[in-house]
């Protein structure tokens, strides 16, 4: 008995116990949950009723779904409206911000300040920005003689709109991971290119992009996984409207679940987010690995 | 003027100046829809309502928030907010702690790979396991709970990814002496390692606390009753039917008074939250 014990001792499994109240909480409501949803997208199921195998049907289904297939291509729209601008943004904010003093730290907080609102406050705000009624904008183009623009309610503009709402929302997190990188360059590499009497531009193509290249693949990547999961904007600005020109897969898959509660359909919906997500969190690597190539 | 010194002027200050035109149009962008806000808040409804530019002039009032003061369900949802995120804080502190100790600084059988397998799940998606979380919760019937708000909160492997950072980064001869003193690996953990590990603990714990707070996704799911809305979510149900009941005023006051909590944290701890978020990403 002492010697079994003994034995499990040595190797090390009660260390094992330090880890095990994680791992419980993870195994049951993420891993479990994971899998579970694999399974569940291969059958036909409702909350009420059972639930029935039926294979790769509800895949199938999905994409002769036009509803599903407008979702995709807003969400997929709404990643390329929204990262591009919001890269270039807050990779031009630090690096007018990359300095000691007071200025710049003020306005390093205010621009993440944003970001630490809630989805649900900060579309309260923004609806009174942008609403048709009594919204800052239409007050603006009154004032200058214009007619209103109806940016929540006009199907090219909606999901425009919503993109616009979110790089407000979102700069403050990219913006200080690119300072982050840019804290990392070495101060003497600056000063020897300043001997050289390098321009800016100089100085930003051949010393900074270079040394921040890794940064710039990382929040890329990051963004696009995060954005391809928008859910409150969309939910709450525009209910998804007009005529789905907004609702983004998430929406989409939450209508599906939890509205229609059309479990299994939503689940397999629900897979292809997750595989969107994974291709988009890796193609910017990619990029980069084949444009090192080229 | 301008044209006629432009030629002059040498590259470095055009850059000078298209960056200070750069920061003040940001600047303004950024803070033009929370003064909005904050401004609004401060009108009758009966201005809000007119059609008319407003004047800067006022006339102001403080009813919106005095009417605040008269709504149960806003305190309700407050107090469902904090209890939310205290214990998710707590909860992830204490399962990160002791998973990032086992991780980043002890032996046993198959830890590589099953942290490998803690790390691979940062890419999981919350949104791709909601079906499933779902059923999970209703089979036990524990929607409008706190223990279901608060659970999946702590099956978020970030906090063990910090944790098992913060403990390899320090020197191991640390433990090597507390062997010496015959410590057990509790005794290490606990008087040894952990007070090492305050710093991340801050991070994580504000880091927690404001995903928590501002976590919209679960509650939106979980809790449909409305005495169990968090803030949050109670804000979300707000803009959808407060404004033909209160007017716009109050929803603006509500805006201000349930962002402010979350500014407050930001502004107290901002060197937290930006080491939480930068090592985040920096796996």
């Amino acid at each position: 008995m002492t010697g079994w014990l003994g034995r499990l001792n040595r190797q090390g499994w009660p260390n094992l116990l330090f880890a095990l109240p994680f791992l419980a909480v993870y195994a049951w409501l993420l891993i479990y949950p994971l899998l579970a949803g694999m399974g569940l997208s291969l059958h036909r199921a409702n909350l009420f009723g059972g639930a029935r195998f039926i294979g790769f049907e509800n895949y199938i289904r999905l994409f002769r779904d036009a509803t599903f297939l407008q979702a995709l291509a807003n969400s997929l729209l709404f990643v390329l409206m929204c990262v591009p601008v919001l890269v270039v943004l807050a990779l031009g904010l630090a690096l007018a911000l990359n300095r000691a003093t007071r200025f710049a730290a003020f306005m390093r907080s205010a621009v993440f300040a944003s970001s630490v609102l809630s989805v649900t406050v900060m579309t309260i705000i923004w609806r009174q920005i942008l609403a048709i009624d009594g919204g800052l904008l239409s007050h603006g183009a009154h004032a200058i003689g214009l007619p209103a623009v109806p940016f929540l309610s006009d199907p090219n503009l909606a999901l425009p709109s919503l993109a616009a709402v979110t790089v407000w929302w979102s700069l403050g997190l990219p913006m200080m991971l690119f300072l982050s990188a840019l804290q990392q360059v070495p101060r003497s590499v600056y000063e020897a290119a300043a001997l050289d009497r390098a321009t800016p531009w100089t100085v930003f193509r051949q010393i900074t992009l270079p040394a921040i290249t890794p940064a710039l693949v990382l929040v890329t990547a990051y963004e696009c996984a995060l954005q391809f999961q928008v859910f409150g904007q969309p939910q709450l600005l525009t209910q998804g409207g007009p005529n789905g020109a907004s609702r983004p897969l998430v929406l989409y898959i939450y209508e599906t679940g939890f509205n229609q509660w059309d479990i299994g359909y939503a689940a397999a919906a629900s897979q292809m987010l997750f595989a969107l997500i994974l291709v988009a969190a890796f193609v910017p690597q990619l990029a980069q690995r084949l444009w090192r190539r080229a | 003027m301008s044209a006629l010194a432009l030629p002059v002027v040498r590259g470095r200050q055009v850059w000078a100046w298209a960056r200070i035109a750069f920061c003040a149009v940001m600047l303004a962008l950024v803070l033009a829809p929370l003064l909005w806000t904050v401004f609004l808040s401060f009108r009758t409804n009966i201005d809000l309502l007119r059609q008319a530019p407003l004047d800067l002039r006022g006339p102001y009032t403080l009813d919106n928030y005095a009417e605040l003061l008269r709504n149960q369900t806003l305190f309700r949802w407050f107090f469902n907010s904090l209890v939310v995120s205290t214990v998710t804080v707590a909860g992830v502190l204490t399962l990160s702690s002791l998973a990032g100790y086992a991780f980043g600084r002890l032996e046993f059988p198959g830890r590589n790979w099953l942290y490998l397998i803690v790390l691979a799940g940062l890419a999981i998606p919350d949104q791709s396991v909601i079906l499933t979380r779902h059923q999970i919760f209703s089979d036990l019937h524990w929607h409008n709970t706190y223990r279901a708000l608060i659970l999946p909160g702590l099956s978020a492997p970030l906090g063990v990814f910090l944790m098992t950072e913060a403990f390899r980064a320090i020197p191991r001869a640390q433990d090597d002496a507390a062997r010496l003193d015959r410590a057990n690996a509790i005794a290490t953990f606990w008087h040894v390692l952990l007070p090492q590990t305050v710093p991340a603990l801050a991070s994580l714990g504000i880091y927690t606390f404001l995903l928590s707070w501002n976590d919209y996704w679960w509650p939106l799911i979980s809790a449909t009753r409305p005495s169990m809305y968090t803030l949050t979510e109670g804000m979300a149900a707000a803009q959808s039917n407060y404004v033909e009941v209160l007017g716009k005023g109050v929803l603006m006051a509500e805006a201000v008074v349930a962002g402010l909590p979350v500014l407050i944290v930001y502004i107290l701890f901002q060197k937290h939250i930006v080491n939480a978020v930068t090592g985040m990403v920096k796996l």
